[in-house]
């Protein structure tokens, strides 16, 4: 089993990460999530409708949108046409789903590569379209997957201000991180999961400090080694 | 791009006005290049765009035309009507081969086969139907009218298969800039990705495959008037699945104008070859022959002919930022 | 009839299971097997059965030409890509066999053909029988190969992991070269002990290849056991339709199968890799 034992909140507007070990199972918790994998127990809700057992993309339209981790570009078409596809999904017309997909390609900083193709896009260039395409499917809850991995720190901190702008724009944000500096900058709770369980919860400071956490990341050896 | 669309014009109106200056012979060879570049141009609607290979489409040239046929000859119903009549069983087909094949989710090798499956067995299936002319095929009568879809000469057919290609070209570019057709080409790309963004891609599939299947069964009706003669080994068998994808592959999967220009190119050849070869009693050297520049094109073009014939034409035409 | 069904199967499930690339030609190769044991037959008098190892000799070379011209070079290639050219290959020997041999049914008349053999109630033909037994024989003697000797293993670790293999210093392009031809060559022996059974005719590919396929996913693609077995069931199945259709329907039948098996265990019988 993946995930065991897994309950929790996002509130509205807020941002919440989910952080564990390798193979804890957090892609798991996102699969669940968007419907790429149904959930054998439990329910999933968005502002009071039913989630679980959906397919992906009923998910999206309702307002849940993802990202993930290995990224997926629409590669042989244009950045523009990647998240075209991405605003059609709430757009009556191509004429407007391309204004609002050249506004979103300007917000994310990618307009100098708008009418170019997605495969001549460097990794960090291809996380923001990933992104740039999610929100443009207008969601209320935007889904994370390591969104910062690979990038140097500089464009770490430019990522960091973007998500800062989208969630101050009202969007929700559920994000999946290894870059420490990310998920403590953005959260204002952590949730901690290792072997598919809950293990901790908290604001980011309190459960840096997490006894099990540590163990989880670092092994008991160090815990005594650390003399605790 | 105002530039192409002069180019195209042009091209439209010397081809209007060839059959002037040309025999019939010669307009055969055109006819043909019109047709398959049309039935190729139905086929990359799925394949090309969705990305899901088929390489059972005869199937549906072979609804097209038999459907016709029957009609015509059982009720006497204009093949102008019937084609389309022919076109709703072989949507009907397709959309139940898109069901097993979309909801059940064969992917990739699978698929193709499954499209082998069900083209092998109708075949088999209509090999054994009385009605629809059994082991030995339908003749077709020689009954030229309008109302027939059939005429003396190649003049009129010329023009009819023009038609069907220019209507495709135009259909198909209607449905690249389109939602469904953005859709369809995300489905291609990275079909889980499509399904995160919000894309029915069940739906899509079951769109773009209705629409292939509603094309190429047109093209049957073309067929029986102009052959004059139905089997299902020609019509059914994996022959016409294979020479019906040959001209698009390699002319570039995908793209507006592939079909055509490998159309252009090959069907030249063929026509050419096989008559010249067939004379000498080497029947079956322009099939090998025609082997042999499949395999050539995609060890060296991949993508198609048309990405050297874009970057021959992009100066004269300046071909830039676009859409 | 199955014995056969399962070995030309095992050629295509080898070449699938190390590569990954469908082989659209090979039952056109299993044809000119065919015509080059005929031609030994008819030129030299040698009985097809004894002339397997030539005949398998040959057409392993022809698999290794193909597969180190034109198919290592789309190894990498979208699937609708590697399609083409296969079936582009299968075209080019279809119309080589026409060229040399004619549109003619040819038949054998070997010194077994016609032979039949009481067992118990049951009337068989020995041509039969044979086929059967070598056919196990040679899948056997297939299994050993890739278990036992060093090539065998080769091949396993390459289709297992591809770059694993590289790194550990196996040469891979020479050893999918001899998969190829390894696969090509087990189809060639299907043909060979299927000469005295059936006329040969140029066409006779397509329709193999297809029942092949049928048979490697019925089994599981990459599935070695599962493609004699499926063989079996095939072949067991295609002789009971006889009972209630046309024979020449038999082929729909096994093509209803193969839809139905795919809808519902896609991985085949014994299937569960990838």
């Amino acid at each position: 089993m993946a995930v065991g034992e897994l309950s929790f909140e996002l509130g509205k507007g807020e941002v919440l990460a989910l952080i564990g070990p390798n193979g804890a199972g957090k892609t798991t918790v996102f699969n669940c999530l968007s419907g790429f994998l149904p959930p054998d127990e439990g329910e999933i809700y968005l502002e009071d409708r039913q989630l679980g057992g959906l397919p992906p993309f009923l998910i999206c339209q309702m307002g849940m949108a993802r990202t993930f981790q290995i990224v997926k570009p629409f590669l042989t078409i244009s950045v523009l046409d990647n998240v075209m596809v991405g605003a059609l999904a709430r757009e009556k017309s191509t004429a407007t789903a391309r204004n609002k997909s050249l506004e979103i390609i300007d917000f994310a900083g990618l307009s100098a590569w708008t009418y170019k193709e997605a495969q001549g896009l460097p990794l960090p260039l291809r996380k923001r379209l990933e992104l740039a395409r999610a929100l443009a499917t207008r969601p209320k809850v935007l889904l994370l997957d390591e969104v910062m991995a690979g990038l140097n720190p500089t464009e770490v901190d430019e990522l960091i201000a973007l998500l800062k702008e989208v969630n101050r724009q009202g969007v929700s944000i559920f994000l999946i991180e290894h870059v420490m500096r990310g998920v403590m900058a953005l959260s204002k709770r952590v949730v901690v999961i290792n072997y598919g369980v809950k293990i901790a919860e908290g604001s980011p400071e309190e459960v840096v400090k997490d006894k099990q956490v540590i163990e989880a990341y670092l092994g008991k050896e160090f815990l005594s080694a650390q003399g605790s | 791009m105002k530039r192409l669309y002069l180019l195209l014009a042009a091209v439209f109106i010397i081809l209007m006005l060839l059959p002037l200056f040309l025999d019939n012979y010669a307009l055969g060879i055109f006819i043909m290049i019109f047709f398959w570049a049309y039935v190729g141009q139905s086929w990359n609607v799925l394949t090309g765009y969705t990305g899901h290979i088929s390489l059972g489409h005869a199937l549906y040239l072979g609804i097209g035309a038999y459907a016709t046929t029957y009609l015509a000859q059982t009720f006497g119903l204009t093949p102008w009507i019937g084609m389309f009549l022919g076109g709703f069983i072989a949507v009907a087909i397709a959309l139940f081969l898109g069901f097993l094949g979309f909801r059940f989710g064969l992917r990739g090798v699978y698929f193709v086969i499954m499209t082998i499956a069900f083209a092998e067995i109708t075949r088999l299936v209509v090999s054994h139907i009385e009605a629809l002319g059994s082991f030995t095929g339908i003749f077709l009568d020689f009954n030229p009218s309008f109302y027939n879809f059939q005429f003396r000469g190649n003049i009129p057919y010329y023009y009819i298969a023009l038609g069907f290609v220019v209507a495709s070209l135009i259909a198909v570019r209607i449905l690249e800039v389109s939602k469904a057709g953005r859709f369809i080409v995300a489905i291609r790309e990275d079909e889980e990705a499509a399904q995160a963004l919000g894309v029915n891609t069940f739906k899509y599939n079951m769109i773009a495959i209705a629409i292939s299947a509603f094309m190429t069964s047109l093209a049957g009706a073309f067929y029986a008037n102009y052959i004059f003669y139905l089997h299902p080994n020609s019509l059914f068998g994996m022959s016409m699945s294979i020479e019906l994808i040959l001209r698009p592959i390699i002319g570039g999967l995908g793209t507006l104008f592939g079909p055509v220009i490998g159309s252009i190119i090959l069907t030249p050849l063929s026509e050419i070859s096989r008559a010249y070869f067939a004379k000498g009693g080497l029947e079956g050297l322009h099939l090998i022959l025609y082997g042999v520049v499949a395999i050539l094109v995609v060890l060296f073009m991949p993508k198609g002919i048309i990405v050297y014939v874009k970057r021959l034409l992009e100066p004269i035409l300046k071909l830039s930022r676009d859409k | 009839m199955g014995g056969i069904y399962g070995l030309i199967a095992l050629g295509l499930s080898l070449i699938f299971g190390v590569m990954g690339v469908i082989n659209f030609a090979h039952g056109q190769m299993m044809v000119m097997a065919m015509y080059v044991s005929y031609w030994i037959f008819v030129l030299l008098g040698i009985d097809p059965y004894l002339s397997l190892g030539i005949v398998a000799a040959v057409i392993f070379v022809l698999g290794y030409l193909i597969q180190a011209t034109v198919v290592n070079r789309i190894l990498d290639y979208p699937e609708a890509m590697q399609v083409l050219p296969l079936v582009s290959m299968g075209l080019i020997l279809e119309n080589i066999a026409l060229l040399f041999w004619g549109p003619d049914h040819r038949s054998p008349q070997t010194a077994l053909g016609l032979e039949t053999l009481w067992l118990g109630p049951v009337m068989i033909d020995v041509s039969r029988l044979i086929a059967f037994a070598l056919a196990i024989l040679i899948t056997i003697l297939i299994f050993i190969f890739l278990k036992k000797t060093n090539i065998g293993k080769c091949i396993r670790a390459a289709s297992d992991n591809r770059t694993g293999a590289i790194l550990v210093g196996i040469n891979v392009d020479r050893i999918y070269n001899t998969s190829f031809a390894l696969g090509a060559a087990t189809t060639a022996a299907a043909g060979v002990l299927l000469l005295p059974l059936m006329p040969i005719s140029p066409y006779l590919g397509h329709d193999f290849t297809l029942t092949a396929f049928i048979v490697v996913i019925l089994g599981g693609m990459g599935n070695l056991i599962g493609a004699l077995v499926g063989g079996l069931i095939l072949g067991i199945a295609e002789s009971v339709s006889t009972l209630f259709l046309p024979a020449t329907l038999k082929h729909a039948v096994s093509f209803s199968i193969l839809i139905i098996i795919m809808l519902f265990r896609p991985q085949g019988l014994f299937g569960g890799k990838k």
